[in-house]
């Protein structure tokens, strides 16, 4: 069996005072999409922000494509290829749409053909090209956000509720996105909220509750199993679509 | 690579990027709003020369301090040894270059000038890079102690400047070529102040040029709204942090030597005497704005020299009005930069 691109062993994770993660384990598998669910509090920001480094795992190992990096710095979590969209899109919202492109493809200029892949699933940004980030709606910005991410190759995406406050149009655009970005082999760990969504795009799913992993497994036996549904996530997709 | 493309929901007119000229107005409107009250055009060309000048000076001495705490979150309260140190570095300079200062040779003077602006700026950012390692880094995330700590190396490094130097004022020429004053019928300007206006706006283009035309700006930028996000992308912030604190720390001591220059003598706190009106300049331009500074600086001096003109008794409190009006206006100063 081969190895995971990224592999969490029973990490821990404190933040002040408080205990988050509790001995968090789970995989994701290279070229596939792994939706991350929880409800509100369960650890998934806290998991996705351990992972790049932005809060320092107190116990435990991250593993990425082989190498050790639990302890490594944001800045090498990063430029060993792991991109990250948080929850805020941490949009520069001073710096146009190009300058925030720009300033993501760290090794040089965009490539011009990736970047016609990109402003071709989000047309909207080619629009708004040197306006200040700042003036874009909320749904726009979740664009920049993740074509920033893959201004270049990266071997693995970090996503944070990336449909959360969008209206319903917006989020079905999303999702098309995501399932181009699969289809071109980007291996992408989703944190969602929207079951419906996340149901559409998941290959695998890890579900956290209370900073602990409560299941992982294949999207497809969660989307069958309706109890599995209510036990875990106290909703049925019935309810979603 | 998938050709799929995402349904866009752009409104069908597309919003104008937005420019703040009300703050730049200010400018300008305070001008004419003080001509009548001046009386004679020509003493208002004077006194907006003047002003303009004693502005450059002080944008050259805020605009770092305005940068480093944008960038890095510091507050930076020994800022003003910079500039101390800038200015004692001409010593280094007019000591075995005295002769080029009564030079009548605008060349030479002006070489003068260029290297007393060299060596300080050289001294100043290697005691920058000294300062940050040694009494900034380890309380960065902490105001009050950075308040207290840079305090205390402000304290420190006057006494070295004492030690080194010795306590009393010490004079310094202003060279020849910058003596005395263009004439124009009735009105006058001095010429060491035309040197500065010319220096400041140099400074001023470069670094909008460099803010905004280099990746290294768009990193300066993207850092002082979101350092955390800066580093996601994988760049070491910290690297651009001292980076800027020694570049801030550099143009302070420009800054300084323009100031030395202006007053022709030197004092230990001098630095420390003209915080006050660098803490008000980046104030109202907004903290971590360099054409919010740039702006501030000019309004600042450009009402003290008018105020100092038309009724001398309020100049001392007139920067404290500007800025309270201001704020007043727009609490976050002229021209807010995005905060994390």
């Amino acid at each position: 069996m081969t190895e995971p691109l990224l592999q969490l062993s029973g990490v821990h994770t404190h933040i002040g005072p408080y205990h988050i993660l509790h001995g968090v384990d789970f995989a994701v598998p290279a070229g596939e999409l792994t939706m991350l669910l929880g409800r509100n509090g369960a650890g998934k920001t806290t998991t996705l922000r351990t992972i790049m480094g932005l809060w320092q795992a107190s116990s435990g190992r991250i593993r990425f494509d082989g190498s050790d990096i639990t302890a490594q710095s944001t800045p090498d979590i990063a430029r060993a290829g792991i991109a990250y969209v948080p929850e805020s899109m941490g949009i520069f919202t001073d710096l146009t749409v190009r300058e925030n492109i720009v300033l993501a493809a760290r090794s040089g200029p965009v490539d011009k053909n990736r970047l016609d892949w990109i402003l071709g699933l989000f047309p909207a940004l080619k629009r708004f090209w040197n306006l200040p980030a700042g003036n874009l709606s909320g749904g726009q910005k979740q664009m920049l956000a993740i074509a920033r991410a893959i201004a270049e190759p990266r071997r693995l995406l970090l996503i944070d509720e990336p449909t959360k406050g969008l209206a319903p149009v917006m989020v079905r655009s999303m999702i098309e996105a995501f399932k181009a970005l699969k289809a071109s082999g980007e291996t992408i760990l989703l944190v969602e909220q929207n079951f419906y969504a996340a149901s559409a795009l998941g290959d695998n799913v890890v579900v956290m509750d209370d900073g602990r992993i409560v299941h992982a497994g294949a999207m497809s036996d969660l989307v069958a199993d309706a109890t599995l549904q209510q036990r875990l996530l106290g909703l049925s997709l019935d309810a979603h679509q | 690579m998938s050709d799929m493309a995402v349904e866009s929901t752009a409104p069908a007119e597309l919003p104008r990027a937005k420019t703040d000229w009300l703050p730049l107005l200010l400018v300008p409107a305070l001008g004419l709003l003080a001509l009548p009250f001046v009386g004679s055009p020509s003493t208002w060309v004077t006194l907006t020369v003047a002003g303009l000048a004693m502005g450059m000076m002080i944008f050259l001495m805020a605009s770092g301090l305005t940068l480093v705490f944008g960038l890095m979150d510091i507050i930076n309260f020994g800022h003003g040894v910079f500039i101390s140190l800038g200015a004692y570095a001409t010593l280094l300079v007019l000591g075995p270059l005295a002769g080029w200062a009564l030079e009548d040779s605008i060349g030479l003077n002006l070489a003068l000038l260029g290297l007393c602006i060299l060596v300080a700026m050289g001294v100043t950012a290697l005691a920058g890079a000294v300062f940050e390692r040694v009494i900034v880094r380890p309380v960065y995330g902490s105001h009050l102690k950075q308040i207290l700590v840079t305090m205390g190396g402000l304290i420190v490094t006057e006494q070295l400047i004492h030690a080194i130097w010795g306590a009393s004022p010490i004079p310094i020429p202003l060279p020849q070529s910058l003596r005395g004053a263009f004439v124009f019928g009735d009105i006058v300007m001095e010429r060491y102040r035309v040197v500065a206006v010319v220096i400041g706006l140099t400074v001023f283009i470069g670094m909008q040029l460099l803010l905004n035309r280099t990746r290294i700006g768009l990193l300066i930028r993207a850092g002082v709204e979101n350092p955390e996000m800066v580093e996601a992308l994988g760049y070491r912030i910290r690297r651009l942090f001292v980076s800027v604190f020694i570049a801030g720390s550099a143009l302070a001591g420009l800054g300084g030597v323009m100031w030395a220059f202006y007053r022709q003598t030197l004092t230990a706190g001098m630095g420390m005497e003209v915080m006050v009106l660098v803490f008000i300049v980046i104030i109202i331009g907004g903290l971590g704005s360099v054409g919010g500074c740039f702006v501030g600086s000019i309004l600042v001096a450009l009402v003290a020299n008018y105020v100092g003109f038309i009724e001398p008794k309020l100049a001392l409190i007139s920067n404290i009005l500007v800025m309270a009006l201001v704020l007043i206006w727009r609490p976050q100063g002229l021209f807010p930069v995005a905060r994390r």
